[in-house]
């Protein structure tokens, strides 16, 4: 029988270290964040940012003004005149919104990272999904790493809950519609409060864990039980519920990314936004598997798996990252060329405060794997399939991270302590998590009726 | 050079490959072999060279891609210069994300029927060519293997027997030619 994985001291050390380290990072990011609208002044005297971030040419003003919700793009246009730039409130309220973006950024940053984290195992969940729903025959080997991976899921979920709990309690202003003083003087937000209030918010946040959760635990018993007997129905069972879950999935996700991603911009809309963001998580998932894979085949775990289904990863990875620019492309380009200003400020915010992480996240995310995975000969070669991972995972975190920075925090980002600490400390908790649920389970999904053709699997055009 | 030659048919693409594979082990050469679909791992089996195609239909996508550029470039902003999406910058640079789909699809252009003419050529393949085939049913459903008679062939043929050809014919070919 084969070997099956025993969670080993190696990753238990390093987990808990990630975790231990990037706690520090993230205490250390609140402790230094503003607590009063004086400090804030002090910090941003002392950072002399208009030098770092060269942004005097729009000036503070202009974006300061568009990524500020409350006071958003045409705020001349909406009326209100206490957040108007040429009111005499305007000195005190600049600082207001400098603290506001200060005081939010260590939420921010393991915002970032407990979204980037929980997308990862959201995308693995599509993935199986989708490999159960088409009975697909080479995948079956990998089933046990999907189901890992997934198994990060609810723990993900919880920790995105908490901290859009805390921001429901007003301990940060990620979400300005969140704070019914900024609705009130927001015409936008107030025709949108049949959708963005607290209460639905949260109902939905539920609907959705609650259903890839369920989804994920049913599988994964099925899965396990189909172990035990080779009975047919069991994988009937398991296509049906998977059939099922892709379209819950579909309309789910996609609600997702507006609730949790897009309403941190609650004046902006982007109608293929939910396909986006599904595609980057997509794709980071499936880079997670092959690395995972790749890690598990050197330690001589997963004797069954060939080069030809690194190989077929590789595919979905060079494939699904072109897919990935192709929507980040027909977003953009629409928005840049019909230049509507509700709609541009996004990409100005962007532009102008994260030029290099919006341009080289492209470089990232498409032109490396593009270039780097075109070759048949490299997408079977595990050291060009690893580094090609690392990039499109650092890329899709900066991605991420572009996603809901410049609306969190404006031009006041940087890789800071919390930055940092907060993506270890999610990485800690993911890799112990996923490591811990690979032990859990046989390493081989061994009743699969097709598992056969899944061991013998071979791409014809390799030797 | 023997001027005899056998045409084996096979009916199925997996007793075709598993043959193909004995042939080539028993070193006798095969002209040719005629199929009615792509059979994968056929140009293996023949230990055929590997194909230079992808390398050349990637060179041709990088001319689509150039070409691409400098066409954008002399139409929207030398010959007739275009105020796109109500910005008036007249340089390439700040206008190419309009240029972006031209680009792509001119790249994909180049690569696709660059790469269909250029197999074409290799194949030896034109317009009014008379077809080559020797068998009308390997365009239906048979495989055709062309290849040489071996230095017996009787034993030949009943290696070939063995291996699950449906009729194996010895083909002189001089007389093919008259």
């Amino acid at each position: 029988m084969y070997k099956d994985y025993k969670f080993s001291n190696q990753i238990k050390v390093l987990s808990i270290s990630l975790i231990l380290i990037g706690l520090l990072g993230i205490l250390y990011g609140f402790y230094s964040a503003p607590s009063t609208v004086e400090e804030a002044k002090e910090i941003v005297a002392s950072m002399s940012h208009d030098s770092d971030h060269g942004g005097s040419v729009y000036g503070e003003s202009d974006h300061g003004d568009s990524d500020h919700g409350g006071s958003g793009y045409g705020e001349s246009d909406y009326g209100d005149s206490d957040h108007g730039y040429e009111s005499s409130g305007h000195e005190y309220d600049h600082d207001k919104h400098v603290f506001n973006q200060l005081h939010n950024k260590p939420w921010a940053a393991i915002y970032v990272p407990a979204l980037f984290f929980m997308m990862i195992s959201l995308g693995v969940l599509a993935f199986y999904a989708i490999q159960r729903a088409s009975q697909a025959g080479w995948s079956i080997v990998l089933y046990r790493i999907m189901e890992g991976i997934t198994g990060y899921l609810f723990l993900g979920c919880v920790f995105v809950l908490i901290i859009l709990g805390f921001s429901a309690l007003k301990f940060n202003h990620l979400f300005i519609w969140m704070d019914p003083e900024v609705v009130a003087h927001d015409e936008i937000i107030r025709n949108k409060i049949g959708y963005l209030n607290i209460p639905f918010f949260f109902v939905r946040a539920i609907i959705y864990v609650a259903g890839w959760v369920i989804y994920r635990e049913i599988t994964r018993r099925l899965s396990l039980q189909q172990d035990e007997n080779n009975d047919i129905s069991v994988h009937k069972k398991l296509f049906k519920f998977s059939a099922g879950f892709l379209v819950f999935f579909l309309v789910s996700e996609s609600m997702m990314s507006w609730d949790w991603i897009m309403s941190i911009d609650p004046h902006w809309f982007s109608t293929l936004f939910g396909w986006y963001v599904f595609a980057g998580m997509f794709v980071s998932g499936i880079t997670t598997i092959a690395l995972i894979t790749i890690y598990l085949k050197s330690k001589n775990y997963l004797e069954f798996v060939n080069n030809s289904h690194i190989h077929d990863l590789a595919k979905f990875m060079f494939g699904v990252s072109i897919f990935w620019a192709y929507l980040w492309f027909s977003q953009f380009m629409l928005i840049w060329y019909s230049n509507i200003p509700e709609e541009v400020t996004y990409f100005i915010t962007r532009i102008e405060d994260y030029n290099f992480l919006f341009f080289g996240m492209v470089v990232l995310n498409l032109i490396f794997p593009l270039i780097v995975l075109m070759n048949s000969d490299f997408k079977k070669t595990n050291f060009i399939v690893i580094l090609t991972g690392i990039v499109i995972i650092i890329g899709h975190y900066i991605d991420v991270y572009n996603m809901i920075m410049p609306s969190a925090v404006g031009d006041m980002w940087s890789f800071g302590p919390a930055e940092i600490g907060g993506f270890m400390f999610f990485l800690g908790v993911f890799l112990y998590v996923v490591f811990r649920a690979i032990s859990k389970a046989p390493i081989l999904a061994k009743g699969d009726p097709f598992i056969e053709e899944s061991k013998t699997f071979q791409y014809y055009n390799l030797d | 050079m023997s001027s005899k030659s056998l045409h084996v048919l096979f009916d199925d693409d997996d007793i075709l490959l598993d043959a193909v594979k004995q042939i080539v082990k028993s070193k006798i050469h095969i002209n040719e072999i005629y199929t009615p679909f792509p059979v994968h791992g056929l140009d293996k089996a023949m230990k055929l060279k590997p194909t230079n195609m992808s390398i050349a239909t990637f060179i041709y996508g990088c001319i689509g891609f150039t070409v691409a550029i400098m066409m954008m470039n002399y139409i929207m902003i030398v010959d007739w210069p275009q105020n796109i999406g109500g910005k008036p910058s007249f340089t390439l640079i700040e206008n190419i994300p309009s240029f972006v789909p031209i680009i792509f699809e001119m790249t994909v252009f180049f690569a696709a029927h660059l790469m269909v003419i250029t197999f074409y050529l290799k194949s030896k393949l034109w317009p009014f060519k008379k077809a080559e085939n020797p068998h009308p049913s390997t365009t239906d459903d048979k495989f055709l293997i062309d290849m040489e008679i071996g230095t017996n062939v009787a034993n030949t043929k009943t290696m070939l027997k063995k291996l699950g050809a449906i009729s194996i014919d010895v083909i002189n070919k001089d007389e093919d030619e008259k």
